[in-house]
C-alpha cells in the first residue's frame, strides 16, 4: 500500500475538520483528510457531494466556513503558483485570443521567466503533451482532446508540486480520456507530483489511484476510503481484468448506488 | 480589396428615387428657390470637392470627431473597466453617471463656449462627452460579462492586477468594447456636426449654415448628402475591421 510508509512525513495537503457552508447551507462537513507527497487520490461520488467543494478549498479559490486547509503545514490563504488546477470546461479556461504557445506563455510571462528563455520552456512543455506540431493554433482549431493538453501543458509550465483535477476527462470520448489518462500517470511518473482527481467515473478512479475517496451527499462528507492495491504502470488491457480491479468497482458501483436511494 | 462587405444592391433604391426626382422635375419644368433638383445638387458637390472646399470641412470634422473620440473613448474605457471590475467603484460612481448621461451634448454648447470660446477645443470636448458614454456602459457589460474561469486562471498563476486587466480581462471583453466603439463613432459624427451648424465655424456643418445663407440650397444638399456618405463609409470602414479581427479563429467561440 501506497501510505504504509506515510505516517512518518507530515501531509503534504491536510484537511482538519473542514465544514463548509453557503447561506446557512451545509455543503461540507467534518472533513479530515491527508494528502501525502506523490499520491495520487482520486475522489468519487454522486453530484452535490461537494468534491468540487473539496478541489476548490485545495486550490485556494474558497475559504473553508470552519476547520483548516494546511499545505506543507501552513494554512492555505490564497492560490499558489506551485499548485496547479485543471478544469473540466477547457474551452473556457483557455484564452482563445492566444495561440497554443501563447496560452503557455502567459505562465512565463507571469512567473517572470526570461524572455529569451520562454521560446524553448514553451515548446518543450508543448511536446511533452504532444502538441509540438500545434503550437500556432488557436484553441478553437483543436480538438476537445488537444484542448485539454494544452491545459495541462499551461499546468506544466507552473511546474507544480500539486496537480488538482477537476473532472478533468469528463467531457471527452472514451479513447481521449484513455489516453489521456496514460498521459497524466506519466507525467505524474516523471516529476513525482502529487494528485487530487476528482470525477466521476469510477474506473477512472481506481485506474489512476493510489487511494479513492468516496464522499455522500447532503451535506457532504467522506464515507469511505478505499486503498487501490494494484501494481504500477497500469495498463488499459490488463490492468482493468485484475480481480481487485474489479472487486473495487464492484464495492464503489454498490456504493454511490446506496447513496441514490 | 473586399468589395463583399459591401452590398451594391443597397444602392438601388437612393439611386432610384434621386433618378425618379430628376426625371419628374425635368418632365414638369419644376422651378424652386428652396429645393433643387438632383442634378443641381451633384453639379454644386463636383465644383466643391474640386476647389477643395468640402475636403477641407470634411478634414475639420473628422479632426473633431477624432480627437474627442479618442479622448471619449479612451476615458470610457479605462472607467468601464474600473466599474466592471469593481463592485465598489461603480456603486461610488452610478448616481454621478446616470445623471450626466441624459444630458443632451448640445445642451452644453453654451458652458462650452464660455469655458472653450469657438474652436477645435470647445467642439473636441463635446464629442468627447458623447463618445464617453457608449464606449463607458458597453465596456462596464462586457467585463462583468468576462468568463468567471478565466478570472480564476489569473488568481490561480497570481497575477498581479495590471497584468489581469491587460492579458484576461480587456482581451476578453473586446469583442463588447468595440460595438460601444461603433455606436460612439457614430454619435461623434452627429454631434460634430450639430455643434457645427448651432455655433463652431468649423467644418461641414459650418459649410452646411454657410450656403444656406448664401441663398445655395443645391450646395446645402451637396452637404447634407456629402455627411451621410462620409457616415455610412466610416461604418463600413469599421464593421469590416470588426469582421477581420473578431471573425477571426482568434475570437471564435468553440460550440
Amino acid at each position: 500500500m501506497s501510505e504504509a510508509a506515510a505516517p512518518a512525513e507530515p501531509a503534504l495537503i491536510a484537511f482538519r475538520g473542514i465544514e463548509v457552508a453557503f447561506g446557512g447551507k451545509p455543503i461540507l462537513t467534518g472533513i479530515d483528510l491527508d494528502m501525502h507527497k506523490g499520491e495520487f487520490l482520486c475522489v468519487v461520488g454522486p453530484s452535490g457531494c461537494g468534491k468540487t467543494t473539496l478541489l476548490r478549498l485545495a486550490a485556494g479559490l474558497l475559504p473553508p466556513s470552519a476547520g483548516r486547509v494546511l499545505y506543507e503545514g501552513h494554512d492555505i490563504v490564497g492560490p499558489q503558483r506551485d499548485v496547479a488546477v485543471v478544469f473540466q470546461d477547457y474551452s473556457d479556461a483557455l484564452l482563445p485570443w492566444r495561440t497554443a504557445s501563447g496560452n503557455v506563455s502567459l505562465v512565463y510571462e507571469t512567473l517572470g521567466t526570461p524572455r529569451d528563455e520562454r521560446a524553448d520552456r514553451i515548446a518543450s512543455v508543448l511536446a511533452r503533451v504532444g502538441l509540438a506540431e500545434h503550437a500556432d493554433k488557436y484553441p478553437s482549431q483543436l480538438s476537445g482532446g488537444m484542448q485539454q493538453r494544452l491545459q495541462i501543458a499551461r499546468c506544466l509550465a507552473q511546474e507544480p508540486k500539486v496537480w488538482l483535477m477537476d473532472e478533468p476527462f469528463g467531457a471527452l470520448d472514451a479513447i481521449t480520456r484513455q489516453s489521456l489518462q496514460d498521459e497524466i500517470l506519466r507525467i505524474v511518473a516523471d516529476t513525482g507530483t502529487t494528485v487530487f482527481f476528482v470525477t466521476h467515473d469510477l474506473e477512472e478512479a481506481i485506474y489512476l489511484g493510489h487511494r479513492v475517496i468516496a464522499m455522500k451527499p447532503h451535506p457532504g462528507r467522506i464515507a469511505a476510503t478505499y486503498p487501490v492495491d494494484l501494481p504500477h504502470p497500469r495498463d488499459q488491457r490488463t490492468t482493468p481484468e485484475q480481480p481487485e480491479f474489479m472487486h473495487l468497482r464492484r464495492v464503489l458501483l454498490e456504493f454511490i448506488r446506496g447513496t441514490q436511494t | 480589396m473586399r468589395l463583399r462587405a459591401i452590398d451594391w444592391r443597397g444602392a438601388v433604391l437612393p439611386v432610384g428615387v434621386l433618378a425618379t426626382a430628376e426625371i419628374a422635375a425635368r418632365l414638369t419644368d419644376y422651378q424652386s428657390s428652396s429645393l433643387p433638383r438632383p442634378s443641381e445638387i451633384v453639379a454644386a458637390a463636383a465644383t466643391a470637392l474640386l476647389d477643395g472646399s468640402m475636403l477641407h470641412a470634411t478634414a475639420q470634422t473628422l479632426l473633431s470627431a477624432l480627437g474627442g473620440l479618442a479622448i471619449g473613448a479612451s476615458l470610457g474605457l479605462i472607467f468601464g473597466t474600473l466599474m466592471g471590475l469593481f463592485v465598489i467603484f461603480n456603486r461610488l460612481m452610478e448616481v454621478t453617471v446616470e445623471s450626466l448621461r441624459p444630458i443632451p451634448s448640445v445642451a452644453l454648447i453654451p458652458i462650452a463656449l464660455l469655458i472653450f470660446g469657438l474652436g477645435y477645443a470647445m467642439e473636441i470636448t463635446l464629442i468627447a462627452k458623447t463618445s464617453f458614454w457608449p464606449v463607458l456602459l458597453l465596456t462596464i457589460a462586457a467585463v462583468r460579462g468576462v468568463k468567471p474561469r478565466l478570472l480564476e486562471v489569473a488568481r490561480l498563476l497570481r497575477m498581479g492586477l495590471i497584468a489581469r486587466v491587460f492579458k484576461i480581462v480587456i482581451p476578453a471583453a473586446l469583442p463588447g468594447i468595440f460595438v460601444g466603439f461603433r455606436i460612439a463613432v457614430g454619435a461623434a459624427l452627429v454631434v460634430a456636426v450639430t455643434v457645427e451648424i448651432a455655433a463652431n465655424p468649423l467644418g461641414l456643418g459650418y459649410a452646411m449654415m454657410r450656403a444656406q445663407e448664401s441663398l445655395r440650397p443645391d450646395l446645402v444638399f451637396a452637404y447634407l448628402f456629402w455627411v451621410g456618405l462620409v457616415g455610412w463609409l466610416i461604418n463600413a470602414a469599421l464593421l469590416w475591421f470588426q469582421r477581420r479581427i473578431f471573425g477571426t479563429v482568434a475570437f471564435r467561440a468553440r460550440p
